[in-house]
């Protein structure tokens, strides 16, 4: 039985802006390919312009535009909003952009969604969430659909409201939580918003068995309504990035928003340590945001300033190009739910270290792991990998194997499956 | 005639400490861990087994046998930290039925990479056997029983041993039997035991499976199996690792009442027996040669090398320790060798497989790593600086200078 859902998401191609962004559209994706029918609802700020020129239709329903996807079974109905789902106080270009492959201008779709990006945590953002759920739930009527899948907080409301009014059961789905994002100085009002999320929903899927222990002990909700639905990663087949060859400098690459809780200081201080050891290294950190300037200083201070590059956020080819020049990708996060950016970077075969507080230390072996906090040990495998061909090799080639077994397909029949269960408790 | 060999086999690495590339000191090994670990293994298999061991033979009278070999390296550990398990292996020994065999001091896998020193440590091997038990091994037995034809012709030239063992794994026995004495081609006098898997591993692993058709398997059953082999060989070699009894199969699982009973139910038959592996060598002469050009092992099921030598990691890491080989006996610094020696043991290599790595199973409950990844990166940060300690005992030596007296003083 095809179950027709109603998925309260994110960003969708050309403008994919982060994790949240890409695990919504990899799963939608999956779903797609399964055949299951998804009206997908998220914020926009501006009209949407689409690039891939014939290949969309756009309609006018009664209810406002939708647009056919590339995908057969997927509709996107944009509904306006300044929401976006990336940890406020973030400047502008606080996120690490990335377009597909499609051939966009560069010009105004991206000066469109950087206005959008200015939302903060303040009274506005919470009026701005309920208003969003109250416009979502215009849109959504005529709509048919059997269940309610919502992708993080900012959705929330909006899935409650309309489980509310139409009777379908909702599911939640947490991709981060206030926790992971703000350390133990979590916002109340987006805490009070999460939990009220799980407990109003009839299923809660979280990305990892990290997070779903935060959902269990921190929020209050009971174990059996929870489930693990692994994130995956794309193959679309593009040709990944040959490895160029050894380079008589090494590059350690950290890539992703430059904030507290992907643990930027942590990849510094370790980069010192490595520097004592080897001086043939450098270190290269590709993003933006709130600790970016800090970073610069703490990189100065520590006296490794000619050694650490920072590239600001990078898009499209960018990002592939540094994964190119990498010897090494380091995920020193803090608080990881899951952590699709290592499997990118093993699809571009760069072999990975990541830190063992995230949903991916869990589910993956071919990976080196190392404890956050744990400067020598960081820079203790740093050194191994850069220093020791075998190790670079097996972990470089097992780990892209493995990486490759993180199919989108499969979270998304698991999604399809709690959707059954979810339906059947009724 | 069925007579039952007995073979156990006693070992324990010297495990390392956590070591990174900053560390520099000489200490390459837990001692905490090693001595909580020996002194666990003694209290749950070594002293409980050999006491049992210790009383079957006395009750049996001379007709229960049994054969052990303890590496060099267990041997030190247990003197540190467990002497009174040395002591009853000395009983044991005192009791007259039971023989110690000869293996690679540090259990090894020098036979590959370094003719010398495998005799070397052979020879110190022989030495503290007969040092703590008076006794001259005459068996041989290669770490892991890695045999090929090559390793029966270096141990048959390095001389004193009328036996050597090996796997009896099929795809060397084709059709014929592990039952019987063998020879390998081209010695004059060695004589080739091989074990018989099913009926090892029916005790070692099967024993306390209930999902096994023979579960559970008391002596009396087993001893029927052995009558089985009566008209259709001659010998029936269990190959076990001691620590079957009490670690690998737990004392609850009754497998100490098994063995208790064992002696009785098979000498039950009037033609069995129970004999040494040299009495066994001594009694029956070989009725075929077993040709083995390449590698076999008794681990896991290939039975061959991969579980040492299977990966990038493996080969790069022993290859690194092979090298430094000159330069050591150059150093001429027994504690530099001493240590080189302790890296060489195979558990070091085993840790860094990665087999079953995506299933994570058997490999993981020895391991004392998190992954064969951080087993890696923590030896080779270690053989770093054993590298390093090489170049400052003997700077200016070339490393291919054999010369001892160049260098020392």
């Amino acid at each position: 039985m095809k179950i027709r859902t109603l998925m309260l998401g994110w960003e969708f191609p050309p403008f994919i802006s982060g994790g949240l962004g890409t695990a919504c559209y990899g799963l939608t994706k999956a779903m797609d390919r399964l055949g299951i029918p998804v009206v997908f609802i998220l914020p926009r700020a501006m009209p949407i312009r689409l690039a891939e020129s014939g290949e969309l239709s756009v309609g006018t329903g009664t209810f406002g535009q939708y647009y056919q996807t590339e995908l057969r079974n997927v509709r996107l109905r944009p509904v306006a909003s300044t929401l976006t789902p990336y940890v406020p106080g973030e400047s502008r270009a606080a996120a690490t952009w990335r377009k597909t492959k499609a051939k966009t201008e560069n010009g105004v779709e991206v000066v469109a969604l950087e206005e959008a990006t200015g939302a903060n945590y303040g009274p506005g953002m919470q009026e701005e969430v309920y208003r969003y759920a109250v416009r979502v739930m215009k849109a959504a009527e005529g709509e048919e659909f059997d269940i309610i899948h919502a992708h993080d907080w900012m959705t929330f409301p909006a899935g409650i409201a309309l489980a509310a009014q139409t009777g379908k059961p909702l599911v939640v789905q947490v991709h981060s939580t206030e926790f992971d994002r703000s350390g133990e100085h979590v916002n109340q009002r987006v805490y009070d918003i999460e939990r009220q999320g799980m407990h109003a929903a009839s299923r809660v899927i979280a990305v990892s068995n990290y997070t779903r222990n935060i959902i269990i002990s921190r929020y209050g909700v009971p174990p059996e309504k929870v489930e693990v639905v692994y994130n995956g990663i794309d193959f679309n087949g593009h040709a990944e990035a040959s490895y160029a060859g050894p380079h008589p400098d090494k590059t350690v690459l950290f890539l992703g928003r430059v904030t507290m809780q992907k643990g930027p200081e942590y990849f510094l201080f370790a980069a010192k340590r490595v520097l004592e050891k080897m001086d043939n290294v450098k270190f290269v950190m590709a993003g933006d945001g709130d600790m970016l300037h800090r970073s610069i200083e703490l990189a100065a201070n520590l006296g490794i300033g000619h050694k650490v590059f920072f590239t600001r956020f990078l898009r499209g080819d960018d990002v592939d190009r540094a994964y190119q020049m990498a010897d090494l990708y380091v995920m020193p996060s803090v608080s990881e739910p899951f952590g699709i950016a290592p499997l990118e970077a093993l699809q571009h075969n760069v072999p990975v270290l990541v830190s063992k507080t995230s949903g991916i230390a869990e589910a993956f072996r071919n990976a080196l792991k190392v404890d956050f906090w744990d400067i020598n040990e960081m820079a203790n495998k740093m050194v191994a990998v850069l220093r020791y061909p075998p190790l670079h090799e097996m972990l470089l080639r097992e780990g892209r194997k493995e990486a490759l077994r993180f199919r989108w397909e499969d979270s998304a029949a698991r999604v399809n499956e709690i959707y059954h269960d979810a339906l059947s408790v009724g | 005639m069925a007579s039952v060999c007995f073979y156990f086999q006693v070992h324990q690495p010297y495990r390392l400490r956590h070591y990174t590339i900053f560390d520099n000191g000489n200490d390459y090994f837990d001692d905490h861990k090693n001595g909580e670990i020996c002194r666990k293994v003694a209290q749950k298999c070594y002293l409980p087994a050999n006491q049992l061991f210790l009383d079957l033979i006395r009750r049996h009278r001379g007709r229960f046998k049994i054969s052990y070999s303890t590496t060099g390296v267990i041997l030190e550990q247990l003197k540190e930290y467990a002497p009174n398990v040395l002591e009853s292996f000395q009983k044991l020994a005192d009791t007259g039925c039971v023989e110690f065999l000869a293996e690679t001091y540090h259990h090894s896998l020098s036979f590959l990479f370094s003719p010398s020193e495998f005799a070397d440590q052979i020879e110190a091997h022989r030495q503290v056997i007969y040092d703590l038990f008076g006794q001259r091994p005459r068996v041989f037995r290669n770490t892991e029983l890695i045999y090929n034809n090559a390793i029966a012709q270096a141990v048959e030239r390095i001389g004193g041993f009328d036996a050597i063992l090996a796997e009896g794994a099929d795809h060397i026995l084709g059709y014929r039997s592990p039952n019987y004495v063998y020879r390998p081609p081209n010695t004059s006098t060695l004589k080739l035991l091989l074990k018989n898997y099913r009926l090892s591993d029916d005790i070692a692993f099967r024993f306390s499976n209930r999902d096994w058709s023979e579960w559970p398997m008391r002596a009396e059953k087993f001893a029927q199996w052995v009558n089985a082999v009566n008209g259709n060989g001659y010998v029936v070699n269990l190959f076990i690792d001691y620590e079957t009894f009490g670690e690998h199969q737990w004392e609850d699982t009754g497998i100490f009442e098994f063995l208790r009973h064992l002696p009785t139910e098979i000498l039950k038959h009037p033609d069995n027996d129970f004999k040494t592996l040299s009495e066994a060598a001594a009694a029956y002469d070989a009725v075929d040669a077993i040709d083995v050009p390449f590698l076999v092992s008794w681990a896991d099921t290939e039975r061959d090398l991969s579980a040492w030598l299977g990966n990038a990691m493996q080969h790069s890491a022993i290859r690194e320790l092979y090298r430094l080989e000159s330069m050591i006996r150059t150093s001429n610094d027994p504690q530099l060798m001493d240590d080189w020696r302790r890296l060489q043991t195979s558990d070091h290599f085993y840790y860094m497989c990665t087999k079953w790595f995506a299933d994570g199973d058997v490999h993981k409950y020895f391991n004392p790593y998190d992954s064969p990844y951080d087993s890696y990166i923590n030896y080779m940060n270690i053989l770093d600086n054993l590298r390093s300690r090489c170049s400052v005992v003997a700077p200016t030596s070339p490393a291919h200078d054999h010369s001892v007296s160049a260098i020392s003083a």
